[in-house]
């Protein structure tokens, strides 16, 4: 055997684990990531989007933007927020309680952190897969085609995390799934509905404004939208993608602890 | 005589005010077959976990391959093979990704692990069942699997808790001719169980473990020799009358034990035991002269039937 062979890193070992699990399913997964953008599209665009454009100053507010072009990165952004939050909630359950994955691998060479950090490979993985979709699908309408889709996809990838990470660190330690059910209708849809995604945040009062400041949705949002619409400003972006990482690195963190803590009594 | 690959000293595990280990000194040599033979709750899963280097060690000290597992836990988990009380397999996958993707865990190159796969599929009796999902096959299948990938890094040591808790009799026979197999290739083997059947058939050492301690250490046979007779006459009353008849079996053979479903009799000679019996007048249910086993050993030192 080759004695000097590269060792692989634990996060890429825990890798291909998920990989070998999503074998079966990406096909149908990448599908319904181009249909669903495209639905919406054509749902905001031809209802929404005829009448916000049809209503004078409306441009103005949306930053001399066409609705569907506002909308499009919201959208990257809000699927790779959904998908990170999700995927971080009852397959880590699973993980700990039910299939008992983690145990198994608690139990080889790796340790609870590669864990956790190969969740968060994995998370980057399927964000970056499922926000390429909804990228190729914006592609296809002339409002929203831009060079702008790619950095988009990766802005996308980071919000995903900075939503994964956290609620992994809160699923190591729920005991039940109920638990899950709140997060989504608590954070994930108002967050959706009220993180800038689909209108300015200056159209809501200024207290819920500011709460959705405080997510990392909104950040990644105005993020994208400066990419697609070409308007970036540099230090804006700098303070945005930080913030973002804040989360991204506190949620590590806490997930790793608790999946020491955890896995090892 | 081989080197020591497990030595545990004073070794304490406690979960807040509840002491699951009170201090317990265990040596596992190479090539040995170890076990801890106990009931639910005596500590032997806590100890398991300790030294599978996944349970930081409360006080005490413990030794794996000289390793410290607080600071050397994944260099010792390289080295070892874990057999979990409860399966942990990816039920979604087939029985070969299972194998495969474990080795990819200890970083076992790819050809490698293809290798190692098709070798322990025919080590487990699985070949045949290469393709199909974890979770179409029979309990006794997915524990010979959960063994077949506990082996896929060629551990030094072998780790398995409860191997064949649940598993039907054939299942369990035909998991023994395995373990005996891995014994005789010189693999290291640690057992729990509170089956004394298995104790017996497999262990050449093993501890008796009750409330957290080791109450009795030896081979099956020494223990028996030691703790027991060398056979047991089981006498049955009506139900509910066994107590009655306590003292009439008294001298009957070296002492007795009031269960309440029947009296067990500790004689050198059972069936001189059952004349004695006869010529007394009893007159039981039933009448059953056997010898005696780790149970009478565990019955004897605790006060308590190993399964309950």
């Amino acid at each position: 055997m080759n004695t000097h062979r590269v060792t692989t890193p634990g996060p890429l070992r825990v890798l291909s684990w998920h990989l070998v699990a999503y074998k079966r399913f990406w096909k149908a997964n990448v599908l319904s990531g181009l249909v669903q953008p495209l639905l919406y599209m054509l749902g905001l665009g031809v209802g929404v989007g005829a009448l916000v454009d049809r209503n004078t100053g409306a441009t103005e507010v949306l930053g001399g933007a066409s609705y569907v072009a506002f909308v499009a990165p919201g959208l990257l952004v809000t699927t790779a927020m959904a998908l990170g939050a999700g995927e971080s909630m009852w397959p880590v359950m699973g993980g700990l309680k039910w299939s008992r994955g983690y145990h198994a691998i608690a139990a080889t060479a790796l340790t609870p952190r590669d864990i956790v950090l190969g969740h968060g490979v994995w998370m980057t993985v399927r964000t970056g897969l499922a926000s390429s979709s909804v990228a190729a699908a914006l592609a296809l309408f002339p409002d929203t085609r831009s060079w702008g889709l790619i950095p988009s996809v990766l802005i996308a990838v980071w919000v995903g995390l900075a939503f994964a990470m956290p609620v992994m660190a809160f699923s190591i330690k729920a005991e039940l799934d109920g638990a899950f059910a709140a997060i989504q209708r608590f954070v994930v849809i108002p967050l959706f509905l009220f993180g800038g995604a689909f209108y300015p945040l200056s159209q809501l009062p200024a207290a819920i404004a500011w709460l959705a400041r405080v997510a990392p949705l909104w950040h990644g949002v105005v993020m994208a939208r400066q990419c697609t619409t070409g308007t970036v400003q540099w230090g804006a972006a700098a303070l945005h993608l930080g913030y973002i990482g804040l989360w991204v690195a506190a949620g590590t963190t806490l997930a790793a602890v608790r999946m020491r803590k955890r896995l090892s009594t | 005589m081989s080197e020591a690959l497990i030595t545990a000293r004073n070794l304490v595990k406690k979960f807040g005010e509840l002491t699951a280990v009170a201090g317990i000194d265990v040596e596992v040599r190479r090539g040995e077959a170890f076990g801890f033979l106990g009931p639910n709750g005596a500590g032997k899963s806590s100890t398991m976990r300790m030294i599978g280097c996944v349970s930081p060690v409360t006080s005490g000290e413990l030794r794996l391959f000289g390793m410290d597992p607080a600071t050397d836990g994944p260099r010792i988990r390289g080295r070892i093979g874990v057999v979990p009380q409860m399966d942990t397999l990816d039920t979604e996958l087939t029985v070969e990704e299972n194998l495969h993707i474990y080795g990819r865990f200890f970083d076992i190159p790819r050809a490698e692990c293809r290798r190692r796969t098709k070798e322990l599929l025919a080590f487990a009796q699985l070949s045949e069942r290469a393709t199909s999902v974890v979770d179409n096959l029979s309990g006794g299948m997915k524990r010979r699997l959960s063994i077949a990938r506990s082996l896929i890094n060629n551990p030094e040591l072998l780790l398995l808790d409860e191997p064949t808790t649940g598993l039907d009799p054939q299942a369990r026979h035909v998991l023994w001719d395995r373990l005996y197999r891995l014994k005789q290739d010189g693999v290291t083997l640690v057992l729990t169980t509170h089956y004394m059947d298995e104790a017996e058939q497999l262990c050449d050492r093993l501890v008796v473990m009750d409330q957290g301690r080791i109450v009795a250490e030896g081979s099956p046979r020494s223990l028996i020799e030691q703790h027991s007779t060398r056979e047991v006459l089981e006498l049955r009353f009506p139900a509910g009358r066994n107590e009655e008849h306590g003292p009439q079996v008294e001298g009957l053979g070296e002492r007795h034990e009031v269960l309440p479903d029947r009296i067990l009799v500790y004689a050198r000679d059972g069936e001189e035991a059952l004349a004695a019996a006869h010529a007394r007048g009893l007159q039981p249910e039933s009448a059953l002269v056997r010898r005696s086993s780790l149970e009478d050993v565990f019955l004897h030192l605790t006060g308590r039937t190993l399964v309950d």
